[in-house]
């Protein structure tokens, strides 16, 4: 029998098992960020089956890391039932500057929506969060960096507009490296534009929420994610205008521990409170009831 | 229990009124009578020593280790509905100046108040209760907070004074409360001030601008604390019994200069000797306060508050 089988096997048969092409084949855009298995390893090391993730918020259960997550599980976790009108879902980037470094901005641009299935870097929605309506705008880190180009201006803006339009309280989860290069000073500029809409909110007495997620950095903090009536975060969360390598290799000097952690942020005034992921829901719909001086809503998030 | 110097006759007869009872449980001698009497006269001795507190007594209730403390009334008045805020959004989260939201009844407020620790190592948290630049400054976020989300502001006081530090200085502590001062006077919502423990000058006045100030009855408020001012005017911290008389500072006679509106009853033997009766009482005030205020337009409110103020000192021609 054994030598039976011998002899059917051919050269075909082999590549199976045998690599006749050298290198990594797989292109970079088809790489996924993380692993999409049946284990989570937490950075400190921590394994965790990926269904008790979710159902834990996606924080690590033995060491309470909150992982990165995105607008779709922050919908899920935030809104009802998971229920969510998305509003201006069509708005895509276009490419103002014909802006090339390593790649073409375009390609970037598509790559990062065919690797996430996003249009861009935020996504913003209306829905209701423990009864009451509440309007929310959400960041993805997975695309290019969750850099605020045009785009997440515009969305952010007009989100907040419907929130003021509306009278809805506005919350912002901010989970973004900073602003998008590629779109230069029309990026920059995007910080104004969503301040101005921010400052019109404040003018109505419409309660702003930020909540600073892992990481909060660049051109965000010094606009919207410092802004909020108040300023909220999740355990470890990165949160900081110049990056810390930035900081490092700029002053020469070690950084302190934790620097720039949310608990860093915390002590220096900066934060009004953080909370754990799986009590985020309660506590801002808490924090709505007490400032609109409004019934507190059953404690179930 | 700690017992003041002035308590002892208090602690003596606690004591064996509890060794009566003991003797009781553990032999068949009836000793029911003798502990009626030793708890008739212990109740007699409390009632005559606490009608006639010194003023002086009165600052030694007010920083009994086991009085109550800002956040100990928070939780206790508004229970799970309290949420804390933090930071001043500048410096630093001070955590000598607490703060945050919280429901009495039906009706939210803001509260702000100094927080003393309860043992070594809470009390250097705490700062003694003594707020820096970023203190007051956090308080005034969330009082601005308040008035921009109409929510009326109560404050609780008790500090030993304002941080007296060098990095206190730098940041600007003088400035820090002379903005309080000056915004409280005309912010748009009820402010009503209680003050819980100590009152001492612009660290106490800082948060303490208010439409109704109120004191509770084993408190102290004034321009200075009797040690320091001994210290100045009689060159000796030995003076300070008289220093207390002399400046007047207890509920009662800051009552009658008109400086506060109202004094609030303590439970005999001081707030401590009865938290629960002490928070309940303070909540019923607090509430009762605004609903005097509730319904004035915010010109009306700011209007009287500074009328308050204008009204205040005492001169000649």
């Amino acid at each position: 029998m054994i030598k039976n089988i011998e002899i059917q096997l051919n050269e075909e048969d082999m590549a199976w098992f045998k690599r006749t092409k050298k290198g990594i084949q797989t292109a970079t855009e088809d790489k996924k960020d993380v692993p999409k298995g049946l284990w989570y390893k937490s950075p400190t090391g921590k394994v965790v089956d990926a269904e008790e993730l979710e159902r834990n918020y996606y924080v690590s259960p033995e060491d309470g890391y909150h992982v990165r997550i995105g607008s779709k599980e922050y919908f899920e976790i935030l809104f009802d039932d998971n229920k969510f009108k998305e509003l201006d879902a069509n708005l895509t980037s276009k490419d103002p500057l014909k802006f090339v470094d390593k790649k073409k901005y375009t390609d970037r641009l598509e790559a990062a929506q065919k690797k996430t299935g996003l249009k861009d870097a935020v996504r913003t929605a209306v829905g209701k969060s423990m009864g009451n309506d509440l309007v929310i705008a959400c960041m993805d880190f997975s695309f290019i960096g969750g850099s605020m180009g045009s785009v997440v201006g515009e969305k952010i803006a007009r989100a907040a507009d419907y929130a003021l339009k509306n009278n809805t309280p506005f919350l912002l989860i901010s989970k973004s490296g900073g602003a998008r290069m590629m779109e230069a000073a029309l990026s920059l500029m995007q910080l104004a534009k969503t301040s101005a809409k921010l400052a019109q909110l404040a003018d109505a007495g419409i309660p702003y929420i930020s909540l600073c997620t892992d990481p909060t950095t660049g051109g965000t903090t010094a606009s919207f994610a410092m802004l909020g009536d108040i300023n909220i975060s999740e355990p470890g969360a990165l949160i900081g205008f110049a990056g810390p390598r930035v900081v490092k290799d700029t002053t020469g000097k070690d950084l302190p521990d934790g620097f720039q952690s949310a608990e860093f942020v915390l002590e220096h005034g900066f934060l009004d409170f953080i909370s754990h992921r799986k009590d985020m829901k309660r506590k801002i719909n808490l924090y709505l009831d007490l400032v609109l001086n409004q019934p507190l809503r059953e404690k179930t998030a | 229990m700690e017992y003041l110097d002035f308590e002892l006759p208090i602690k003596e007869l606690q004591e064996q009124y509890e060794k009566a009872c003991a003797i009781g449980e553990e032999s068949d001698v009836d000793v029911s009578n003798t502990c009626k009497q030793i708890e008739k006269k212990l109740s007699d001795t409390k009632k005559d020593i606490y009608k006639n507190l010194t003023p002086w007594q009165r600052v030694q209730l007010s920083r009994h280790p086991n009085r109550p403390y800002t956040m100990d009334y928070i939780n206790a008045i508004c229970g799970d509905s309290f949420l804390e805020l933090h930071g001043d959004r500048g410096f630093k989260d001070d955590k000598a100046m607490v703060g945050g939201l919280g429901k009495i009844g039906d009706q939210s407020y803001m509260f702000v108040g100094q927080q003393k620790g309860y043992n070594t190592k809470t009390r250097q948290y705490r700062n003694f209760g003594m707020a820096n630049p970023e203190g007051y400054r956090k308080a005034l976020r969330l009082m601005k907070s308040a008035e921009k989300f109409n929510v009326p502001v109560v404050c609780l006081i008790d500090t030993p004074g304002a941080f007296p530090g060098i990095e206190a200085e730098e940041r600007g502590q003088g400035e820090a409360i002379a903005r309080n001062i000056l915004e409280m006077t005309r912010l748009k919502v009820p402010i009503i001030v209680v003050i819980i423990g100590e009152g001492a000058s612009g660290g106490a006045l800082g948060i303490g601008v208010g439409d109704r100030v109120l004191m509770l009855e084993n408190t102290w408020y004034s321009v200075i604390s009797p040690e320091s001012c001994s210290s100045i005017l009689w060159r000796s911290w030995e003076f300070k019994e008289q220093a207390a008389d002399a400046l007047k500072l207890t509920a009662t006679d800051m009552k009658k200069q008109k400086l506060i509106d109202l004094i609030v009853k303590e439970p005999i033997g001081g707030a401590h000797a009865n938290r629960e009766k002490t928070f309940t009482t303070v909540a019923t005030a607090i509430e009762k306060e605004y609903a005097t205020l509730k319904d004035l337009s915010p010109k009306d409110l700011v209007e009287s508050r500074m009328e308050k103020y204008f009204n205040m000192g005492v001169y000649k021609g």
